[in-house]
């Protein structure tokens, strides 16, 4: 079912470029059920890549695979030539991975400044980026306040901030758009391609949202019971076919 | 029970037990501070703590029979040097403890209370062969002893000054360290969500450690304060741990201020109840009457108002 790719060995958007994040063969497991079968997945630098899939079908199980908050079975994570499959969560956000989670996580009882320190830990700098607080001005008025009480919108560009302040070559977000109001989702994809524009990171976004996935992503996928079973790129793809996929 | 008083009595009675409470109330602090950021950080109730804390005490003794013995023109100043060392051994043996057994027990609530019970046990047993059974007490320098009057009838015990001093500097170091620096936001993310504060960049496990060791550190500075209200015997920290535990739950597991109120109105009733009543006596009128404000309070004194 494999749309572009004849190999999944090599990067399918710029056959030549380095990979900066490469999976293979990734099996990944809560306790004895697995849940990712074996995923396959090559991201170029600077590519916005849409992992699309209904309900349950493993997108979120991906991400936390991927930070290391779901051990891995088998196969292997590189980010930037280094692999990291063996690492800590907290060693691979020094590689250069970051998390946005689904329903945002942010700390509740910790104010919106310190929220967004906490992902300058592995920098070792102190002060929050000033482009930071240019991006979400919100944040920079709502600094003092706790996390916690910030609206659903507030929390995910706070969220966002916080994987951002780490300096990231790859950026994972697990539905961002999830509770989130339209004229804001739209607002989100622009915020996500400037922010790919401005600093030349990749970004992975799991999406149930095709328009969404449409508008930021250069490429989509489909998961589907742990396992991918679309890929195409925006240019060639094919809405319908994708739809179905994403309809019970 | 007032009756045989007169008024002018009751009120100095209540002034010089008020201030032998603040000497109890310090040594709670201490001892509730370290349980309340192990608690809050791992989940995990360290049945050891008061071990901890008589460590801290042992150390103060050794120290005080040290600079007798070697140093005793420099005796003045041992009570210094002695905290420092409670601080760094209760210190150092909570992170080897962190390491060698705690670690492996994150997530099972149950067993860590089994061990650190069983680790408790084993730290008197210990103390009992290497101090001996018996009680052992310190010696204080001479510009601790005695009192300073303040009115016709009351007076208060310079060392008790000095202790109160001592905690309360050490409370807002803690508080400054919590909430002013750094690692203080490293903590507050772990407590927060654990997974998460790992995605971000935190190393969790360091900071699971160092928050361990810090935490029983404080207990081995309660540990020399509390050489100067009672003395040092091997299960002597047994008695305190059922009232700090007491004093974080009531206070609002989360909460430094909590902890401190609680531990001020904990230590205030007991030791005024005291002077009129027996000791025992005392100790259920408190109780009750924590159980029956956590009845009305289940979350205890403080919480923090923030959607979660
Ligand atoms: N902690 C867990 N323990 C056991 N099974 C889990 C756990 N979390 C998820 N699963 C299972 O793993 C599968 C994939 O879940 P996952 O959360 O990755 O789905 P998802 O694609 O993110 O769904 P959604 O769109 O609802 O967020 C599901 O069958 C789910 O039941
Ligand atoms: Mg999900």
């Amino acid at each position: 079912m494999l749309q572009t790719s004849a190999s999944p060995h090599v990067p399918p958007v710029v056959p030549g470029t380095q990979a900066i994040l490469s999976i293979s063969d990734l099996h990944s497991a809560y306790g004895q059920s697995e849940v990712l079968h074996g995923i396959d997945l090559y991201v170029a630098p600077g590519e916005i890549v849409a992992v699309m899939g209904r309900n349950g079908m493993g997108k979120s199980t991906l991400m936390k695979t991927l930070m290391g908050i779901v051990p891995t079975k088998s196969g292997t994570i590189t980010v930037d030539g280094t692999d990291v499959t063996a690492l800590k969560s907290h060693a691979r956000v020094a590689k250069g991975l970051a998390y946005v989670p689904q329903g945002r996580m942010i700390f509740s009882t910790m104010t919106v400044q310190e929220n967004i320190e906490t992902g300058l830990t592995v920098t070792g700098s102190r002060k929050v980026p000033q482009d930071l607080y240019t991006m979400f001005p919100v944040l920079l008025e709502m600094k003092g306040r706790r996390g916690g009480n910030l609206s659903g919108g507030q929390q995910q560009q706070l969220a966002i901030a916080r994987a951002l302040a780490s300096n990231p070559k790859v950026l994972l977000l697990d539905e961002p758009t999830e509770g989130i109001q339209p004229s804001i989702i739209r607002e989100m994809g622009r915020t996500l391609k400037k922010i790919r524009d401005e600093r030349g990171l990749s970004i992975v976004v799991s999406e149930q949202v095709l328009s969404f996935a449409m508008d930021v992503a250069d490429r989509v996928l489909v998961i589907e019971n742990g396992s991918i079973v679309h890929e195409s790129l925006r240019a060639d793809i094919d809405e319908a076919q994708v739809a179905r996929f994403l309809s019970v | 029970m007032f009756g045989d008083y007169s008024l002018a009595d009751l009120s100095s009675i209540f002034v010089m037990q008020g201030f032998a409470g603040l000497i109890l109330f310090s040594v709670y602090v201490l001892m509730a501070l370290g349980l309340a950021i192990i608690f809050g950080q791992m989940g995990v109730i360290n049945m050891a703590h008061g071990e901890f804390m008589i460590l801290g005490a042992y150390v103060t003794y050794l120290c005080s029979t040290f600079f007798q013995t070697y140093l005793p023109s420099l005796f003045g100043a041992y009570f210094f040097v002695a905290m420092a060392l409670a601080f760094l051994a209760s210190g150092a043996m909570g992170m080897l403890v962190e390491w060698a057994l705690i670690r492996h027990l994150y997530k099972r609530p149950l067993d860590t209370l089994l061990a650190t019970w069983g680790l408790s046990l084993i730290l008197q047993q210990a103390y009992r062969t290497i101090f001996g059974p018996r009680e052992v007490g310190v010696e204080l320098p001479s510009w601790m002893m005695g009192s300073i009057p303040v009115t016709d009838s009351i007076e208060v015990q310079i060392n008790g000054l000095f202790v109160i001093a001592v905690t309360t500097v050490i409370t807002l170091g803690v508080a400054v360290l919590m909430y002013r620096s750094r690692f203080g936001a490293q903590i507050r993310a772990v407590m927060g969500n654990r997974p998460m504060a790992g995605a971000v960049g935190i190393d969790t496990e360091k900071v699971d450690r160092t928050t361990f060791g810090l935490g029983c550190g404080i207990a081995g500075i309660a540990g020399s304060a509390f050489t100067m209200i009672g003395s040092t015997g091997p299960t002597s920290g047994q008695l305190y741990i059922v009232d700090t535990f007491l004093i974080v739950v009531f206070g609002g597991a989360a909460s430094l201020l909590g902890t401190i109120a609680s531990a001020f109105s904990i230590s205030q009733t007991q030791s005024t109840l005291e002077f009129f009543l027996s000791g025992s006596m005392a100790k259920v009128l408190t109780l009750l009457a924590v159980v029956g404000i956590l009845m009305l309070r289940p979350q205890g004194l403080f919480t923090l108002k923030v959607r979660r």
